[in-house]
Order: structure tokens, then sequence, then C-alpha cells
């Protein structure tokens, strides 16, 4: 899960991005630390040799040259940042090879719902995708709030109850790599990983046949078992009933995950008024 | 009759929790016993639990931030071994225990650690700086401070009674709503905060009119030390900032408590505004907290290179930049959000803008250094530490302020460990320094220097050992507060950083080891010069500890750096003539008001979570009274003849000149 070892475009202009911004840092932090230690070690009291001048506090020389040395670098670092925001905002496709590939991430407690609507295929926490392609995300949540992350092909995004976010990657390599939530979002929080599989361009559709043959079934009924709180250790997968699932889970159609059993019958009388719909 | 409350709110089956509260209670208990049969207790209650003098309760604040601070540490203790354990398996702290743990460490750590030791320090040291007797508003005070108190002993409660939250130190909705947080431990944390939040206020308000409308003859803005800067900074932060947590902790409160939809999935509510209103309080807190600290760094960096600060103008300018810019850049904590590229640019920018003011103070301390005497005390390593730790999480600070960065690393352990590396190394580390360098004035007599210096290395080091490997596991895609894990590649650098988090538990027991040792030979630590670092500013014009009145005539000031002038001045042309014209002083009397609305607003604040309707209105109602009761006062102040300060002032004058003979002849 290495960053710094990125399986597509997306992590890997972030991660130039990031090393960029730190090398520009670190040529005036480096010598700053240095001039730390050299002056607080020169000027020690001990030292008969340095110059000890009480009165000297003011100088608009240096002023000048220490306002001018940070402003300089956040000039450069905000240039990078205002470029790099808009080369890599999250919702700009991404180039790439094959016909793009259209997942929709339904977060839910604890797991992940992928949802192919093309291919009328749904996973839970197991995402594979074609190598090359563009893979174009949609994203909300089925209950409370979590991240979507994939550390070594790129950016993370917020998944929300009510609202659609929007993702843009690539993968370069073929191979395994894991996800995660990277927002708490209960006890089972932890349980969220998610394995990703890169397969060829040729076995993807391979792979969405074989699962859209299988006997499992995704329709509100499922779904409604799916929502409820649980860590999901089996990676099912299952036939697509309805392609307007996540639409109507997104705009709250179906309803938000129902959260701890018990909390169907608040113990206080005057918060009850919390479950009026 | 007691709403939610049952038998089944204590955690028996928990028996960490249960074990080491009982530990807690048992030995509280043993204390008050104690306090009682020894007869301290009108002692306590005089001198102490009901005082409005500034300096004591400056004390009680630092006091009350060590004591959280060792218990938000045994937190941080049980966080690191649980992830150092937990690969491949549960750990030994479940889920729902883990999750109670960080949230009450964050919690803990910035409300009832952070915050009243910076403001302990303001209290204790801003009076006496800008050469005055007293905050503007004494009694005010007292009720801030044991507000506070409050919302640090509603916390703790949880412990024992119930739950606390599991939802992290911001709760964010929607998990922090009824349906997915039924539990109470939410509600132990919005009535703790809005209850110390409140306390908070005042005392911001408290401290603005005291730097704007008390200072000593001669006390212009422009001569004020830095640390009054600061201060007054930071306390204008406070009152623009906190009514906004208040208020949208009250709406999470009207959400949870009466069906409303604020931040629910449901109805309307939208969560992202909640992120928004509590980054808006959130993001200028953390500034808050740094800018007294880099009062103290100012102090204590001039104070020990012999020096005035340098550039104490530009200071000034780049505190009050920091003070407007830190209000414009909390979109910086969910980039991740989907903005638009230009939102999340713009703000970035805005957020590396902040680096810029912070950078020049990095520069003026260093040139403070520059062509000075730098004595290395243990004040001066706490803030030579200081900066070089906080250079590296500014670094990383304008790194996640970069959005495409910020895609890989937010929420990640790499943003756990910027976090920390700022406020330990930045608020934290300036605290220890304030705490060991106005210790001296506040009881009159230093800390011992060893042990000091010993806390400090541990700290120092530990610091790097346990921070450094979460950057490094952040890398590696580690995100925050995770309970278990199966990536083999973290499991090493998860080790490292329980050791670090040791090597700060042997800097935490030098700390109390420098404290028993530090009373125990009291008397070779003794300053009776009231002046014992060679200091430049007015607090150091009086004696240690000083009378209650501060100073018998009033300073009059003529220039910055007020008693270092003053010293020159008499090192020029000699002591002047000794007969002062001691006047009668009115001070404000003692007042149980703080004390017993505290009570009263514990009760109410218990009541609230548990739901026990009649006791709510009978904590509302006792609180309120008391208020009535204070504001029906007839005499609200009590004369000290001139005679009696006469007194207290030449013995002062007596021991200081004894002192310095004693000095100058050696």
């Amino acid at each position: 899960m290495n960053i710094f070892d990125p399986q597509g475009p997306i992590a890997a202009a972030n991660r130039t991005i990031l090393i960029d911004s730190v090398a520009i840092m670190l040529t005036i932090i480096v010598p700053t630390i240095a001039a730390i230690f050299a002056f607080a070690f020169w000027f020690r009291q001990s030292n008969s040799r340095a110059v000890y001048r009480p009165d000297w506090a003011e100088s608009g020389r240096i002023e000048l040259v220490v306002w001018s040395i940070p402003a300089l670098t956040i000039m450069l670092l905000g240039g990078v940042a205002w470029i790099g925001s808009h080369q890599l905002d999250p919702a700009v496709p991404v180039e790439g090879t094959g016909s793009p590939v259209r997942i929709q991430v339904v977060s839910l407690d604890w797991k992940w719902l992928f949802i192919y609507p093309d291919q009328r295929i749904a996973t839970v926490n197991k995402l594979t995708v074609p190598v090359g392609a563009p893979l174009h995300f949609e994203l909300t949540s089925g209950s409370v709030m979590n991240v979507f992350f994939v550390p070594q092909l790129g950016s993370m995004i917020y998944t929300m109850n009510g609202m659609v976010t929007q993702l843009n990657l690539r993968a370069d390599q073929e191979g395994t790599y894991q996800g995660l939530s990277a927002m708490l979002s209960g006890d089972g929080f932890s349980d969220m990983m998610f394995d990703v599989h890169v397969v060829s361009p040729l076995a993807f559709p391979g792979w969405a046949a074989d699962t859209a043959r299988g006997d499992q079934v995704l329709n509100s009924d499922s779904y409604a078992k799916l929502a409820r709180q649980s860590v999901e250790v089996s990676n099912t997968s299952y036939r697509l009933a309805d392609p307007e699932l996540f639409g109507k889970i997104a705009t709250q159609e179906i309803p938000p995950g129902p959260g701890p059993e018990s909390s169907a019958t608040p113990t206080s009388g005057i918060s009850g008024a919390g479950n009026v719909r | 009759m007691f709403g939610k409350l049952t038998w089944a709110a204590i955690p028996l089956d928990q028996p960490i929790p249960l074990v080491t509260g009982l530990i807690v209670i048992l030995a509280l208990l043993a204390i008050v016993a104690w306090i009682v049969i020894a007869g301290h207790l009108p002692y306590l209650w005089r001198e102490w639990i009901t005082s409005v003098d500034h300096k004591k309760i400056g004390v009680m604040y630092v006091l009350l931030a060590a004591v959280m601070l060792l218990r938000g540490f045994s937190d941080a203790l049980m966080m690191r071994s649980q992830q150092a354990i937990a690969f491949h398996s549960q750990g030994y702290l479940p889920p729902e225990h883990y999750n109670q743990i960080f949230s009450a460490h964050g919690t803990l750590m910035i409300f009832f650690v952070a915050m009243p030791f910076v403001i302990g320090l303001m209290n204790l040291v801003v009076p006496l700086q800008l050469g005055v007797r007293d905050v503007a508003f004494p009694t005010l005070n007292s009720v801030g401070f044991w507000l506070t108190a409050t919302g640090a002993l509603l916390v703790n409660v949880s412990l024992v009674v119930g739950e606390f939250a599991r939802t992290g130190w911001l709760p964010y909705p929607p998990l922090s709503e009824l349906t997915y947080s039924p539990g109470v431990g939410v509600d132990y944390y919005l009535w703790s905060l809005q209850i110390s939040g409140i306390g908070t206020l005042v005392t911001g308000i408290n401290l603005v009119t005291t730097v704007l409308k008390l200072r000593t003859r001669g006390m212009t803005y422009l001569r004020m030390p830095m640390f009054c800067w600061t201060t007054l900074a930071s306390s204008m932060m406070i009152i623009a900032a906190f009514p906004i947590l208040t208020a949208t902790l009250a709406m999470l409160i009207l959400d949870r408590y009466f069906g409303f939809h604020f931040f629910t999935n449901e109805a309307g509510g939208n969560v992202m505004m909640f992120m928004n209103l509590i980054w808006a309080w959130g993001h200028p807190e953390v500034y808050i907290l740094v800018i007294p600290a880099f009062g103290v760094y100012s102090e204590v960096v001039s104070t020990f290179s012999g020096k005035p600060l340098f550039g104490y103008r530009s200071m000034v300018l780049a505190v009050m930049a920091i003070c407007i810019i830190s209000f414009m850049v909390w979109l910086h904590h969910f980039f991740t959000m989907g903005a638009g590229p230009d939102v999340n640019a713009i703000f970035g920018i805005a957020s590396m803008i902040i680096a810029v003011p912070t950078g020049v103070k990095i520069y003026n301390w260093l040139f403070t250094m520059y062509g000075g005497r730098v004595r290395f005390t243990t004040p001066m390593l706490w803030s030579i530490g200081f900066m070089v730790t906080f250079i590296l999480g500014g670094l990383t600070g304008v790194l996640v302020a970069v959005p495409p960065a910020d895609f890989m690393l937010h929420n990640s352990l790499f943003l756990v460990a910027h976090f920390h590396n700022v406020i330990i190394g930045g608020v934290l580390f300036g605290a220890f320094a304030g705490y060991t360098y106005w210790f001296p004035k506040a009881f009159g007599f230093r800390l011992h220097e060893g042990w000091g210096k010993a806390a400090f290395w541990f700290w120092l080091i530990g610091f790097y050992v346990a921070f450094m490997p979460l950057y490094a596991v952040g890398f590696l895609g580690m995100t925050r507060r995770m309970q278990h894990y199966d990536v083999a590649e973290w499991r090493p650098w998860l080790i490292l950083a329980a050791g670090g988090a040791v090597l700060i538990l042997i800097g935490i027991i030098c700390q109390v080891a420098q404290l028993v040792v530090s009373i125990r030979d009291r008397e070779e630590l003794r300053d009776l010069t009231g002046d014992p670092w060679n200091g430049r500013s007015l607090e150091w014009a009086t004696a240690s500890p000083p009378p209650v009145f501060n100073f018998a005539i009033m300073p009059d000031v003529s220039g910055g750096d007020a008693y270092w002038t003053m010293k020159q001045y008499a090192r020029e042309h000699g002591l002047q003539g000794n007969e002062r014209a001691y006047r009668d002083i009115e001070m404000p009397r003692n007042s149980p008001t703080g004390f017993v609305c505290a009570f009263f607003a514990t009760i109410m604040g218990f009541a609230l979570i548990w739901h026990i309707w009649w006791m709510v209105l009978l904590g509302g109602i006792g609180a309120f009274a008391t208020f009535v009761v204070f504001a029906w006062r007839d005499h609200d102040e009590y004369v000290i003849p001139a005679a009696e300060v006469a007194l207290i002032d030449r013995t002062n004058l007596e021991q200081r000149r004894a002192a310095l003979s004693l000095a100058g002849s050696v």
C-alpha cells in the first residue's frame, strides 16, 4: 500500500507533487535548522569569542529577507497547488485504453458495495477492474461517512449519504492491491479493507459474465440485509436486479442504514421524534 | 426517576476502565479524607477554591492540565500498545472500547490539557507583565476556571458511569447522530464541551479586557511584552471562534435530543455543514493554542539570550496576521470531499500563506539568539527543541495544504504525526518552557534543573521515536483510528512508535520527579530576588511569589522590556531613595461563586446526559441562583491598609537586597 509505489497515473502524479513540494521546502528548511544550531552554539554564554550585542534588535534588511524567503517559497508552492488541484481534480476523467468502466461505490456499515451498472453485477469488498482502462467511480454512502481510498491507485474521496462524489482513476499494472476506508465509521471500521484485482482487459469481460451468472441477486431485499451493521468476510457477488439501485440509495429513495439494532427503540421518550420521517 | 441511568451504566464487564476508575476514585477519596482530617480544608477553601487571585487561578489551571495530561497520556499508551499488538488479531481492546480511548485522548488533550495549560500561564503572567493587580473581572475568572474543571470532571465520570463518545475528538455526523450512536457517549462529549466552552469564552473576554483596559502607566501597546500580545490575539480568537463551537454543538444537541435535522441523513440534514462549522472553530483553535506558546518562546529566547526580541514590530504584525488568516483556511480539513479545484486550490494557498508569518517568527527567534549570550537552561532547551521540531511540523503541514498531496495523506497516520508534531512540538513544549520559566515566580523557588533537562531529552527523543514512524506508516497508506490490521509492513513502525511512547513516559516520570525533588529541596532552590533568570519584563520586578496585590506601587514604564530598562537605569544611576509613598490598596474579595456555580453546572450536565429532567432543573436553577446572589453582593472589595502594604513591600525589598548583595559578593 506504499504511496511511493504508484500503480496508476493519478497516484504517480500525486506522488510527484508530494516529493516536489517537500524538496522545495527542504531548500529553506535545512539551512534554517542548521542556523538554529549554529547560532545557539556559537552564541553560548561560555564562548568568549562571540560578540555580545545586548541592544541589537532591529534590522530592516534582515526583516526584508526573513519576510521574503517564506513568501517566495509559498508563491512557488502556491503555483504547484493551483496547477496540481486543477490537473488532479478527482472529477476530471483520465485517459486510458479501452472503453471506460463505470463503477458505483456504496459504503455500508461496514463493507463496500461495488456496483457495475453496465455489466449488471455487484460485488462486496472486492473490486475487479481491467488494466489500462479509465475507471469512473461514482460514490455515495448507505449510512455514515467513509473515505474510499486505494493508496497505490491515487486520490481518496468521501462517501456521503444523499450525495454523490466523483473519482477517476486508472490502474497500469495487473495485480492485487488493497483499499480501505480512511474515515472512522463505527465499530467495524477497521474491517473495511477491500481487495482491488487489476486484471487484463481480456479477462475482465469474462469475469463480469461469470459473475452475472451467479445465483445471488441484488435487489431491495438483499440490499436491506447488506445495509445492516455487520463485518463482511465473504466476498459475495451479485447479479444486479435493478440498474437504478445506486441512484435510489443516493437520493435516499432507499433509506439509509438502520445503525445499531437497539436504536429502533430509543430509551428516551423525547428523542423518539428523530425517527419520524 | 433517573432517566436513562441504571446499574447497567457501570461497566462491570470491562475491567480496564472499571479498575482504573476505582483506583482514581479511591485515590481522590484518600486525598479528600487527608485534607479533612489534617484540617487543611478551611485553608484550601479560603486560599484556593474561592480565590479570585489571578495567580492562584492560573496555578489551578496548570494543575488541572497536568492531571489531565496524565489521563490523556495513559490513553495514548493504550492506543500505541493496542496498535503494536493488534496485527492479525483483535489486540486487547475491542473496538467499542478502543474508539472511546482515542476519542477521549483527543478531547482531553485539546480541551483539558492544552487549553487550561496555556490559559493558566496567561492568567498567571499577563497581569504581572502589564504591571497591574488582577485581571479585569476576577470573579468571572474563577467562574471560567471552575466551569472548565466541570467539563474535565464530566469526561472522566464517563469512565465509570456509562461510556464516552466513540466518534473521534470531533463527532462527525451522521455517525454521532442518535441513529448511529444511541448511547450516552456523544452526550458526555457534547455537555462537557458546552460547559467548559462557556468557561473558555468568559476567560477570553476577561483577558482581552485586561490587556486592552488595564495596563500600568506608560505601558503602551508597543511596549507590551510579546506574551501579552499573543494573549490578546489568542483571546480575541477565542471570542470569535468559541461561539461557533457552541452553536455547532448546540445544533447537534437539538438533533439528538429534540429530533431536529441539522446534520442527519434524513429530512435535508447536511453533514458537510457540520464539518464546515466545526472547522471554522477548529482551525482557529489550533492557533488559539499555539500563539500563546509563541509568546512563551519569545519571552524565553529573549531572556536567555540576554537581548530584546529581534523584530518586535514584525512579530506583532505576524501574530495579528495569523489571527485573521486562521479564520480563512478551515476547508483544508476536507479537501477530499469533492469540492471543485478552485475551492481546494484557494484554501490550499490560504493555508500556505499562514506559513509566512509563522516562518518570520522562527527567524525572529533565530536572530534574537544572534549576538546574544545564550544560557542553556531548561526553558531554553524546550524552546530550541521547539524551533527545530516545529519547522518539521510546518513542512508536513504545508505539504498537506497542497491538495493533490492531501489526496494521498488525508486522515492517514501521516496526518496524525503532523498534528502531534505541531501540538507537542509547538504547544506542549511551549507550555513546559513556560511552566519551568514562571514556576519560581508562582512559588518562590526554582525547579530542579537536572531533572528538567532529563525530562526534556526523554520527551524530545521520545517524540521523534513515537511520531517519525507514524509519518512513515502514513506513507504506507495506514489510516488513523484502526483498531486492528492485517498489513505486515505497518507493524514494525507501530512497534517502534510504541517504544517512543515509553520514552515519553520516562520523560513524564522525570517531570513528576522534578516536582517532588524541587519541593523537597525548595530552600536550596529559593529565589529571594524575584528575578531568578535576569528577566526583562515586569513580572520579575516584584517578589516571588508576588504579594496578593502584585505591586506595592504600580510601576512606571518608560520603554520596551520594562524591567530590563529599570535595571539598566539603576545600574547607571544607582538605586533611588527607598522611601516609597505607600497607599491603601483595594483588592477583590474571594468568592465561592465560581465553585458553587460549577457544582450546579456539574449536576445539570450529568442530568442532561442521562435525561434526568428534574435534576436538570435543579442544577440550572442552582447555577442561575448563584449568579443572582453574586449580583446582589454589597461588598466586593477589601482594603489592605498602607501600613501593611509598606510592611510587606519593605520585607520583600530587604530580602531582595540581601540576596543581591550576597550574589554580588560571591
